[in-house]
């Protein structure tokens, strides 16, 4: 009788409060079935044996199989070199078309190629760096005929670590100028003016004003950085084949067929790789929460 | 001060930075492009691009990637749309946590995720907590699969999606817009289906063509899965193609230009990064 036409702000009873939630079930149930389930069953998987018994076995196997520990240092190192080179180049970019002075066209011009570039990887992008640097690709040959340098026999190769680098940078560098150009945008021009008055030179402008506040952020894009790059999978693959055995490529390789002969031990390496991105994410988050007291 | 200091210097440093940026982004889409040039010896021609869109498997496994991506984003949006707005007016308590789950795909990189679905969804359908089956193996049949690979596309488009839409809510008061037309007699699905969402349709556009991106191109999940796809098949092409490969990955190249540049366009700028592949 009274349920027919009530207005919309109804009075909130805890029993509606709890009602709310099932707006929600929707996306929690979507949650579980793609997100939770797959990682609890790597988590279960990498803490049982093979007869189904807990154990502890699998973890320690992570450290003492040395081909296991390898590919964990290489993914590791090959992060860490293109997070801090691509957060270097790409730092030094976005300073130059934010305060570096160039037109303001230019910015915009960047950071549509970032938002694009930062897209562009997977066998696409192997493909391209094929044409680009490998044996007989352009800028190998136009090194060589125009003026000389021959830079397969100075020993560079595609396939190796550098080569990787270079072409994980493609998709690296971007992502820097696109987190850090709105950073840069937040540093005041009224404390380089105040630091001017109180007779501070550039040099010192940038060391004890502005890069102490930028550091956070920076820190912070460099560790997206390495992310990005510790779960790269598909750029490896198609550039090198498997050649070069990062820790993605070898779980690839255990998903394809128990390679490892221990599927358990599969499992493990994931959950490996989940901790130490999630580690990474936790300390960009805390950094994040650093730099917004300044950057507003 | 004197004058002199006040006239800014003529930015050198500046300018070697992007050059130096402008060449690494140029140069391996120029290499790509010159190569796909030259399939025929000693001449400049679009043989290699005739070929490469000639062959039947280019076109059945693009327009397979472009279906997936359209379901990807299709169920998304009606996933996360209604569960942002709910957030946001009824039930903000859950927004941390909900803001939580968006950023797991970021931890989870695709091979992880897709290693995950299958040993998960690689045995039995069962009744949860017992071992009466329902169905067969997700894996072993086509439906399953799509069902899978949709369901992982969106996990990988989580994050971006969520946050265009989150930010799209926030920029047209949600809630004043729902008081007025639930006061004109709208019920909530009105209230979402015509009010909300053409009101947020620049993110959520900028939301699809990002999903869009990252699904046309992708190959993790696609060739563990099995499915075929746009990503295996450039993959497959490339053992034993020279020319075709290049013509193609200078078009995917185009086509996410094309995503990015009308997000730039729609939003003004304000364009997002995506990432880990």
């Amino acid at each position: 009788m009274t349920q027919t036409a009530l207005p919309a702000s109804r009075m909130r009873t805890p029993r509606s409060k709890l009602r709310n939630w099932i707006g929600v079930i929707p996306f929690f149930l979507f949650a579980i079935l793609f997100i939770f389930l797959p990682s609890v069953r790597l988590f279960i998987g990498s803490f049982t044996n093979e007869a189904g018994q807990f154990t502890f076995e699998n973890l320690v196997e992570l450290f003492s199989q040395d081909y296991i520990r390898n590919s964990y240092l290489l993914s590791i190192q090959i992060s860490a070199v293109t997070a801090l080179g691509g957060g270097i180049f790409g730092f030094l970019l976005a300073y130059s078309v934010t305060v570096g002075g160039l037109p303001n066209s230019l910015r915009s011009a960047l950071v549509t190629f970032s938002g694009v570039a930062s897209n562009f990887a997977g066998v696409p992008l192997a493909f391209a760096f094929v044409a680009t640097l490998g044996r007989t690709g352009f800028v190998t040959v136009v090194l060589k005929e125009v003026f000389g340098v021959s830079i397969y026999d100075a020993g560079f190769n595609l396939y190796s670590f550098l080569g990787l680098s270079l072409t994980y940078m493609y998709f690296q560098f971007p992502l820097m100028v696109l987190v850090m150009t709105p950073a840069l945008d937040g540093l005041k021009k009224e404390w380089r003016e105040a630091a001017e008055n109180l007779g501070a030179n550039t040099v010192q402008y940038w060391l004890r004003i502005a890069l102490p506040i930028l550091l956070p952020s920076m820190l912070g894009a460099m560790i997206l950085l390495f992310g990005n790059a510790f779960g790269a999978y598909a750029t490896a693959y198609a550039l090198t084949g498997g050649r070069l055995p990062i820790i993605t490529i070898q779980i690839g390789a255990q998903v394809r067929g128990d390679v490892l002969h221990n599927p358990n031990l599969g499992n493990a390496m994931a959950m490996g790789m989940v901790f130490i991105m999630a580690i990474s994410l936790a300390g960009y988050s805390w950094l994040q929460g650093k730099t917004e007291r300044w950057l507003r | 001060m004197k004058l002199a200091t006040r006239v800014r210097k003529f930015p050198f440093w500046s300018w070697v930075w992007f050059i130096l940026g402008v060449l690494y982004f140029v140069l391996p889409l120029l290499a790509t492009f010159e190569f796909s040039l030259t399939m025929e010896r000693d001449m400049i021609g679009f043989k290699a691009y005739q070929k490469a869109f000639a062959d039947k498997d280019f076109w059945s496994t693009f327009g397979y990637s472009i279906f997936l991506a359209a379901m990807t984003i299709i169920v998304s949006i009606i996933l996360i749309v209604p569960t942002a707005y709910w957030i946001r007016l009824r039930l903000p308590e859950a927004r941390r946590l909900v803001e939580f789950i968006t950023l797991l795909p970021f931890v989870i990189p695709a091979i992880i995720l897709v290693f995950g679905l299958i040993r998960v969804y690689s045995s039995p359908v069962t009744i949860p907590f017992t071992e009466i089956p329902l169905g067969q193996p997700l894996t072993n049949f086509k439906f399953g699969t799509n069902v899978l690979i949709v369901g992982g596309y969106m996990v990988l488009g989580l994050p971006y999606m969520y946050r265009s839409v989150d930010t799209g809510m926030r920029t047209v008061d949600v809630r004043t817009l729902t008081e007025a037309a639930q006061s004109l007699g709208a019920n909530w699905y009105v209230v979402v289906a015509r009010v909300i969402l053409p009101n947020i349709r620049t993110a959520l556009l900028s939301g699809a063509l990002l999903t869009f991106a990252i699904v046309v191109g992708e190959v993790v999940l696609a060739s563990f899965l099995g499915v075929n796809t746009f990503g295996p098949y450039l993959f497959l092409l490339g053992q034993h193609r020279a020319y075709e490969p290049a013509a193609l990955t200078f078009t995917t190249f185009l086509l996410t230009w094309a995503a990015m540049g009308i997000i730039q366009l729609i939003t003004g700028g304000q364009g997002q990064a995506s990432g880990a592949h």
